[in-house]
């Protein structure tokens, strides 16, 4: 055994904390430690070319690098061993910057002396080490998209153009999402509509994009590369083949229910589409509202003048299995409720309404046919009062984040009302104005100056009625004087929060999320549209607040990537995976009924029984191997023999030199 | 039931109407009040200073005399001394190493163990029922129009508040009881100038108008408060407001205690 130990500096990150000689030092007196030596980034060209022209020149059978978390650098090391010739799974890398420097930066000695312990037990157990193979399996070269917006949407008609067959799945009867529901967008004044519904139509058209609306997704398993889904079509009581979006049956529907897709503040009819540029155009009946339920047949209005005899009160839930090898999760956002800013009067008075509310007003096609009125009379408000970071950059709401969009969108907001009401007054509470874009600065100064929006820099601390105004008490913290404004109609930037059922979905795809519910990246920086959960990415507001250029830049992101990963001729898996000694195992089951991702099955050999993994479906979390009283079954580069010396060494019960037979602790 | 009762200071001067009439109200409510033995001082403003463990000390001191007392509830009229006294009690709850150096300052007195729970009457008379409080009703007071005016310490910080912060119901709820009329108030939670009263009596005065004049706009004949510093300040400082206003017409103001005894006879 010849080991080779390159500590790494990280700059000042590691080696501000950590006394880097002394590590050198002290680990190279080890046993089996041939060559011991710190650079300063080990992970740039030279410190690579390092670590490949020593493992060639001292011919090193395994190599242990003392640096960042193996989830930074691990597959770029793994490359790097390889290409000197030595399997990559001969390689260990401590931690010791996230789990030693940086968080012990106040006790420079003892983190030394940490490092030098987390080394040694990377040592310890380096020694069981044995060379793996990475496993290939066939991959599925079919894509599910889940979140019909514009993420969606634009991420299903990338992979879709490259060939790639795309499941597109949208839980409401539409295409479209929150983009269908705006006016106007930032900052070029396009028309939301004009620019979006020619892709909710591409989509649907595409010979590569099968499309499912009004559906979810039920059930995820499977693992990268072949995942197997199952999604629930909900039933709309109408057969979508033969409905031809005529509309004679909202004309005869007794029912007047509030339009969600208008916010509430138009109407719609028990049997509706959500706007008429809706696709498919295909009428759905909400049976919550209809007079009739499946048991009982009141009112048959819609039944009766359907010419081509859609409508089917019988109809049931429809569970469809499909095969795909990745998923792209654009579940987009919502708004932070009203009645969650009762400081802003929110949720208690009809005229403080959201920014969402505002463009259905402002929408040529929503519920005032784009005329500005107030909910409460139907008045035209002769002033405005925009209110930004309405629950967010607000720990108090329990929203400490930037809700990115919201100056924006509320300039934006602030210029339509000018155009809409030139004589009205147009006032924009904020915090400080975010517009970092391209072009997006130059629009907030022509809102602020040409459009002549007044903005004051201050919070808001109260609003409320007085006779038929709304009086906002806020702060002007640049005069220093607090404000009091009369006022017709007030809007705010509720906080941007992920939408309903994406915790769910994150538990289905064992997504991880972060504290807010918004879904985590592998990296920030480096690796922003893949998650933990590997093949899954993640596409717009699923993962942070978002605007639509930049939802829409990483949709096609991660199409990319999911076409560069589908590109490949199958699927590469790490063989980090459970295997089982079939003469320690009594195939009791016990790890079987562990698995969480059913990858173990009990075979019989005449009398023999024993646990058999499928390597494929496998994650190698371990749980098998912590439940198994035989230590029968182990994972393939953390077996027992590795963990427990590596344990062992670090509390200091073994010096970690020596080798053992048995897997027992 | 036997309810230990906090007083402070400013009950046993400037707000002794406010203690009266609680104390008569609670008495035909049937609750037996005990004044806690050998309080003091409540430790007044609550301190923002976390590593200033002497500001806790009196508050704490208070609280170990009710433990003592064998009860595990105190309760207080003055919104200053709950909103000190329910602080304090949170942050040794909090920071269990402060409770052991405050405990050992104080080695005179057994130590505190955390467990009383601080509460305000408002809080005891909602625990009570309105059932209760309405059939103690002698006389309806239908037809009279009150503004409820909270102030802030009973509100504020959110970790003590009785109520919802900015849309509290709890004194319109009581009025309810007694037959009155809560009118619309949304200055019920605006400042009312606070300490600013001992040396800028011009701030209150200010302040206080628009509460007042919000409170008028919306018809009230009344406005109710629980605080002692708040009843000073929209009370007395009414006089104020006439230099600055000299349109302004009064308006009444009382503690909803002195409501209550006129509605229960007492």
């Amino acid at each position: 055994m010849r080991i080779g130990v390159f500590v790494c500096h990280c700059g000042r990150n590691i080696a501000g904390t950590v006394d880097i000689k002394k590590v050198v030092e002290e680990i190279s007196k080890s046993k089996d430690v041939v060559f011991c030596t710190d650079y300063i980034y080990l992970c740039s060209e030279p410190g690579q070319q390092t670590i490949k022209e020593k493992i060639k020149e001292l011919e090193l059978s395994h190599v242990i690098i003392a640096a960042c978390t193996p989830a930074l650098h691990g597959i770029t090391f793994g490359r790097a061993v390889e290409e000197a010739g030595l399997n990559r799974y001969l390689l260990e890398i401590a931690n010791i910057r996230e789990q030693c420097s940086w968080v012990h930066q106040v006790c420079p000695e003892e983190a030394t002396k940490k490092a030098i312990g987390l080394i040694k037990a990377a040592l310890a157990k380096i020694r069981y080490a044995k060379p793996l193979k990475p496993i290939k399996v066939p991959l599925t070269k079919r894509v599910l998209v889940i979140g019909g917006g514009i993420a969606g949407i634009r991420a299903a008609l990338d992979i879709a153009q490259g060939g790639i067959e795309v499941y597109l799945v949208e839980k409401s009867p539409s295409l479209g999402g929150h983009m269908a529901q705006l006016s106007e967008t930032f900052p070029t004044l396009d028309c939301s509509a004009c620019i979006l519904t020619p892709l909710m139509v591409e989509a649907a058209h595409h010979k590569n994009i099968r499309l499912f609306t009004y559906a979810e997704v039920k059930k995820v398993e499977g693992v990268i590369g072949n995942f197997k889904v199952t999604i629930e079509k909900k039933p709309r009581y109408v057969i979508p083949e033969k409905c031809t979006g005529c509309g004679d049956c909202v004309d005869v529907c007794p029912v007047i229910v509030p339009n969600e897709f208008d916010q509430g503040l138009g109407a719609r009819k028990a049997i509706y589409v959500p706007f008429p540029q809706a696709v498919p155009l295909v009428y759905t009946i909400d049976l919550e509202h209809c007079l009739n339920d499946q048991k009982l047949i009141v009112c048959e209005h819609c039944f009766k003048i359907c010419g081509p005899k859609a409508v089917n009160f019988l109809m049931e839930p429809e569970e469809i299995e499909v095969e795909v090898g990745a998923i792209i999760v654009a579940t987009g956002y919502e708004l932070l409720p009203l009645e969650n800013l009762s400081e802003y009067g929110g949720g208690e008075y009809e005229d403080v309404i959201s920014s969402l509310d505002f463009e259905r007003l402002a929408s040529a096609s929503g519920p005032t046919g784009g005329v500005i009125r107030r909910p409460s009379d139907g008045k035209i408000p002769k002033s405005v009062v925009f209110i930004q970071c309405a629950g967010s950059r607000d720990p108090e709401h329990g929203r400490p984040y930037c809700s990115k969009i919201c100056c924006m969108y509320t300039a934006k907001h602030a210029l339509t009302y000018k155009h809409l009401v030139p004589d009205g007054e147009a006032y924009v509470f904020y915090i400080d104005v975010r517009a970092a874009g391209k072009r997006y600065e130059e629009f907030v100064q022509r809102v602020m100056g040409e459009e002549r929006a007044i903005y004051l820099r201050g919070k808001v601390s109260k609003v409320f009625r007085h006779n038929e105004k709304m009086v906002v008490l806020g702060v002007d913290t640049l005069s220093g004087r607090s404000v009091e404004i009369e006022t017709d109609l007030v809007v705010v930037a509720p906080a941007i929060v992920p939408s309903k059922g994406a915790e769910k979905l994150a538990k289905l795809l064992k997504a991880p999320v972060d504290e807010f519910g918004f879904m985590s990246e592998i990296h920030p920086k480096l690796r922003p549209v893949e998650s933990v959960s590997l093949g899954v990415y993640l596409a717009g507001a699923v993962q942070a607040p978002k605007d639509i250029s930049e939802s829409v830049a990483q949709a096609s992101a991660a199409a990319s990537k999911v076409l560069s990963f589908l590109s490949q001729k199958e699927a590469t898996l790490e063989p980090i995976v459970a295997f089982v000694n079939k003469e320690l195992c009594k195939g009791c089951g016990l790890c079987r009924r562990a698995c969480p991702f059913k990858a173990i099955t009990i075979i019989r050999e005449g009398k023999k029984r024993y646990a058999k993994v499928e390597e494929a479906l496998c994650q190698g979390c371990g749980v098998c191997m912590a439940i198994c009283e035989e230590h029968a079954i182990n994972v393939a580069g953390f077996t027992y023999e590795q963990l427990s010396a590596q344990i062992r060494t670090l509390l200091g019960i073994d010096d970690g030199e020596k080798t053992v037979k048995s897997g027992k602790i | 039931m036997e309810i230990v009762y906090f007083p402070g200071c400013t009950l046993k001067t400037t707000a002794l109407s406010l203690e009266t009439s609680a104390l008569s109200v609670a008495k035909a409510l049937g609750l037996e009040i005990k004044e806690l033995e050998r309080w003091n001082c409540c430790g007044t403003v609550y301190s923002l200073a976390t590593d200033d463990l002497m500001k806790q000390v009196a508050s704490i001191r208070n609280l170990i005399y009710v433990q003592a007392s064998g009860h595990r509830e105190v309760m207080t009229l003055c919104s200053m001394c709950y909103n000190t006294l329910a602080q304090a009690n949170i942050f040794v709850r909090k920071n269990k190493k402060y409770l052991e150096k405050i405990n050992a300052f104080m080695e005179e007195e057994p130590d505190y163990k955390a467990e009383v729970e601080v509460k305000h009457f408002l809080t005891l008379l909602k625990e009570l029922g309105a059932e209760k409080i309405r059939e103690a009703v002698k006389n309806s007071l239908s037809g009279l129009k009150v503004a409820c005016y909270y102030g802030c310490l009973l509100l504020r910080p959110k970790e003590v508040r009785i109520d919802d912060c900015e849309r509290p119901r709890i004194l319109e709820e009581l009025m309810e009881c007694l037959g009155a009329e809560p009118v619309y108030f949304p200055y019920q939670t605006e400042c009312c100038g606070s300490y600013h009263t001992a040396v800028k009596p011009d701030i209150v005065a200010r302040r206080v108008y628009q509460i007042l004049n919000n409170a008028k706009e919306n018809d009230a004949d009344l406005i109710v408060t629980s605080c002692p510093l708040c009843f000073f300040n929209l009370k007395d400082r009414q006089r104020d407001i006439k230099k600055i206003y000299p349109d302004f017409k009064e308006i009444e103001v009382a503690y909803f205690t002195q409501i209550m005894a006129k509605a229960l006879g007492v």
